[in-house]
């Protein structure tokens, strides 16, 4: 067969043009109710720019050209929370050294957190035998902003430590000493010096500036001029990001947007919803919260749906891990969100890695791992039947 | 020194000649000669068109690429797209005519970055043995060999052989190389010691264990981060009718482990081994070239499992002549259709906290139209689409668009 050399040539030219113009050779997005990150709606766009500064902070990776270590866990903010998402085994926190609470975190023996790897040349912390440890799975970090916006008095307003309406459910706050650098808000309460904590599995960071730089510091050996102290020497060295990073980080921790649920019409998640509230896990799974006014306006005013009191329950001795933070009980720990849980596996390698340090293998196993203040609610749970039992599962997958 | 060498190409290109045509063992679609037909990889550096003027010594040559390229990632593109990704000049001469010196000098995205990818001195003793001393390409591969970019029909060079193995990776130091012909078999090797890698493999801002790492390391010209040599190897053996295969050895000790003799660490091992191969299918006249390369290391237990002790990865181009005419006033312009397929598993292993395997790895297919209106100056389409997951094995990260460019030797 002849080819008109001339056609051969339009042929291709069309095809490549056809091909350029097609927005479809683009891969498709995720839809927004499939991620965790991207920004809150109505950022401004000096915002936006900063979220994206704060991005690129958050996915640095850390070397030792550029400060890591000599000892830490891992070497960027991203790879603990993949996708801002829930961490993975390879990146569990082993916190040490504080046996009861309100006593120091055992400094001069490497505490409060281990860092078990090091740079090349460096050997790792090990635990020192006999001191009691506690692992962390590093939570997902979406919406961190509009927790952060709540006043304390939000989050009191929930608390019964003393139980008054004797629902077997008390619920207290963590009351953190904080560090030289924080700089109380007005939303903040101050009680003989402390503050309620509201960040970390037993809630012993006040704010985001606190947790942040604490990973910086303990996570990454980072130093930063709030936490200049280098976890190996145990010495202050001059900080190895600037205050303009670890701002920028915290802008888009505050902007990150809030997990959309999905399925939100489906009949069984809308079944599971109500069985969720009538076993009285919304009792500390609190659903609904709204934000006062925050010099971020999009975040001001924003009713969301995080599914956490932010205090801390008894969980019964299964969860006793024999160390703690703060004042917190060695069996106290945070409700922690529940919004972004059907998301886990897409951060978690395509697995379930839940509770406070990854042993909960799927949502019912964290279910029937509930102790103490929870116990009411797991029986209840235990004594539902199976299409119950799914549309209660189906519900928490689709936060 | 620039515009001493744009002055030299004018004043040759009014009165030049190509001292070879462009062979490449990969472009069956040119015209070949009997000589050319022996041509193994390890020629490429030589196997070059050159301009030279009248009866000197001195030939010049290089070749540039434009692209232009439309991509995006799980829906967001950073729209439309133009780049020099390189320009490189070669200088060739012929001191005696058992003494030949090249270099050549690629400027990378517009001159942001200027590297020396080969300068070295050949002397000549016996086809089975020649002395080359100074810059050498270390023959991790046929890819790294045979790289110029007019000898592809695809706009980015396989990742494998440029990402995980280090592109045009070259150090400071001396070899020897020869070959040797019997009826329509040939036989090649290489064998040099050189600089070699350094700490930097394992600790970069790429997250992984990355070899091009230590490319950034220009004191590698003046010396070694470690005072260990490298090995670099390859043997090879082609038949006229079924083609080339090759197998290279690339090793030695990467970190710097003492200093001022101070031990700083224990001496870590690198070791690439590397299998290619190209042939030309009969009758059909499909040209498949690939390349397969395994990377291990030493890397201390108490770091980051995030930097992989081992690499495998490779690519296989499948490229099908469909049309050569005269087009346009252009005699035996040759059309091609052609695919690429590509995989790199940057961190193979498992996870020491869960025992499931770790992912970090990439795969791609690249199907592409190319045309040559001359054997040195190809034009390309090509539509990329590539996955690539990270440490934990999470969804994939897709990447897709078409690119468009001419790569051409002058």
């Amino acid at each position: 067969m002849k080819i008109n050399p001339i056609i051969s040539l339009a042929i291709v030219f069309i095809l490549g043009v056809n091909t350029i113009s097609c927005e479809n050779i683009i891969p498709e997005a995720p839809a927004d109710e499939d991620v965790l990150d991207g920004a809150i709606e109505g950022l401004s766009t000096a915002g936006q720019a900063r979220f994206l500064s704060g991005d690129e902070a958050f996915g640095e990776i850390f070397f030792s050209g550029n400060g890591l270590g000599p000892l830490f866990v891992a070497n960027s903010c991203g790879s603990c929370h993949v996708g801002d998402g829930k961490g993975h085994p390879f990146t569990t926190l082993t916190r040490f050294g504080q046996t009861r609470a309100n006593v120091s975190p055992n400094l001069e023996i490497g505490g409060p957190q281990l860092q078990n790897r090091a740079i090349p040349g460096y050997t790792p912390e090990t635990i020192p035998k006999g001191v009691p440890f506690m692992k962390f799975t590093p939570p997902a970090v979406t919406g961190l902003g509009l927790l952060a916006a709540l006043t304390d008095r939000q989050i009191l307003d929930n608390a019964d430590p003393n139980d008054i309406n004797d629902d077997g459910i008390s619920g207290v706050a963590n009351y953190i000493t904080p560090p030289d650098y924080f700089i109380p808000r007005w939303y903040h309460q101050c009680v003989n010096g402390k503050y309620i904590g509201r960040f970390g599995k037993k809630a012993a960071t006040i704010d985001l500036l606190q947790q942040t730089v604490g990973a910086y510091n303990q996570d990454m050996g980072i130093t930063t001029t709030f936490e200049p102290v280098d976890q190996a020497s145990r010495l202050t060295i001059d900080p190895e990001v600037t205050d303009q990073t670890v701002r920028d980080v915290i802008f888009y921790l505050r902007t990150l947007k809030a997990r959309i649920q999905r399925s939100t019409d489906n009949a069984r998640v809308l079944t599971g919803k109500q069985i969720f509230s009538d076993i009285n896990c919304s009792s500390c799974h609190r659903p609904e919260w709204t934000t006062p006014l925050s010099d971020i306006p999009a975040l001001s005013n924003k009713t969301f749906y995080p599914y956490t009191d932010l205090l801390l329950h008894d969980m019964g001795s299964g969860l006793d891990d024999g160390a703690t933070e703060g004042s917190a009980e060695t069996y106290e720990w945070k409700t922690p969100a529940l919004w972004g849980l059907g998301l886990s596996p897409d951060a978690q390698g395509g697995e379930f890695y839940l509770m406070h340090d990854g042993r909960a293998r799927s949502i019912e196993e964290a279910i029937l791992i509930h102790g103490g203040e929870a116990q009411d609610s797991r029986e209840a749970f235990q004594n539902l039947d199976v299409y119950e039992k799914e549309a209660i599962l189906k519900f928490l997958e689709s936060l | 020194m620039t515009k001493y060498i744009l002055f030299a190409l004018i004043v040759v290109s009014s009165n030049y000649s190509f001292a070879q045509q462009v062979d490449s063992t990969l472009l069956k679609q040119t015209p070949v000669d009997s000589v050319k037909e022996r041509a193994m990889n390890m020629d490429a550096v030589y196997n070059r068109p050159f301009l030279q003027l009248g009866k000197s010594p001195v030939s010049l040559g290089g070749y540039i690429e434009a692209n232009y390229e439309y991509i995006g990632e799980d829906g967001i593109t950073e729209g439309h797209s133009f780049r020099i990704p390189r320009m490189t000049l070669f200088v060739a001469s012929s001191i005696h005519r058992k003494i030949k010196f090249l270099s050549e000098i690629e400027l990378e995205e517009g001159g942001k970055e200027i590297a020396i990818e080969f300068a070295a001195l050949d002397i000549n003793i016996h086809p089975l043995l020649n002395l080359r001393g100074g810059v050498v390409m270390n023959t991790s591969g046929a890819f790294n060999q045979n790289h110029d970019g007019p000898k592809w029909e695809f706009v980015d060079r396989p990742v494998a052989m440029t990402e995980m193995l280090p592109a045009t990776w070259s150090n400071v130091g001396f070899g020897l190389y020869g070959k040797q012909f019997k009826n329509e078999w040939a036989f090649g090797y290489e064998v040099y010691l050189t600089n070699g890698f350094d700490n930097s493999i394992i600790n970069n801002d790429e997250n992984k264990t990355f070899l091009p790492a230590s490319k950034t390391n220009a004191e590698r010209f003046e010396e070694s981060s470690n005072g260990e040599p490298l090995l670099t190897g390859k043997i090879a053996i082609k038949n006229d009718k079924i083609g080339e295969i090759g197998l290279s050895y690339m090793g030695g000790i990467y970190n710097t482990h003492q200093e001022d003799g101070l031990m700083l660490d224990t001496k870590r091992r690198l070791d690439v081994f590397t299998i290619d191969f190209n042939t030309t299918l009969p009758k059909l006249n499909t040209y498949i070239v690939g390349e397969w390369a395994w990377i291990s290391l030493d890397i201390p237990f108490t770091f980051t499992q995030q930097y992989g002790d081992r690499q495998r990865g490779g690519f296989m181009d499948i490229v099908q002549p469909v049309l050569k005419r005269e087009i346009l006033g252009f005699e035996n312009v040759t059309v091609n259709i052609a695919c690429r397929l590509e995989y790199v598993d940057w961190n193979v292993g498992r996870f020491r906290e869960t025992d499931d395997n770790m992912g970090e790895h990439l795969w791609a297919i690249v199907p592409a139209v190319s045309l040559r209106p001359s054997p040195q100056t190809v034009l390309r389409l090509n539509y990329r689409f590539m996955q690539q997951t990270d440490i934990l094995g999470n969804p994939p990260v897709t990447t897709a668009g078409i690119q468009l460019a001419l790569s051409s030797y002058f």
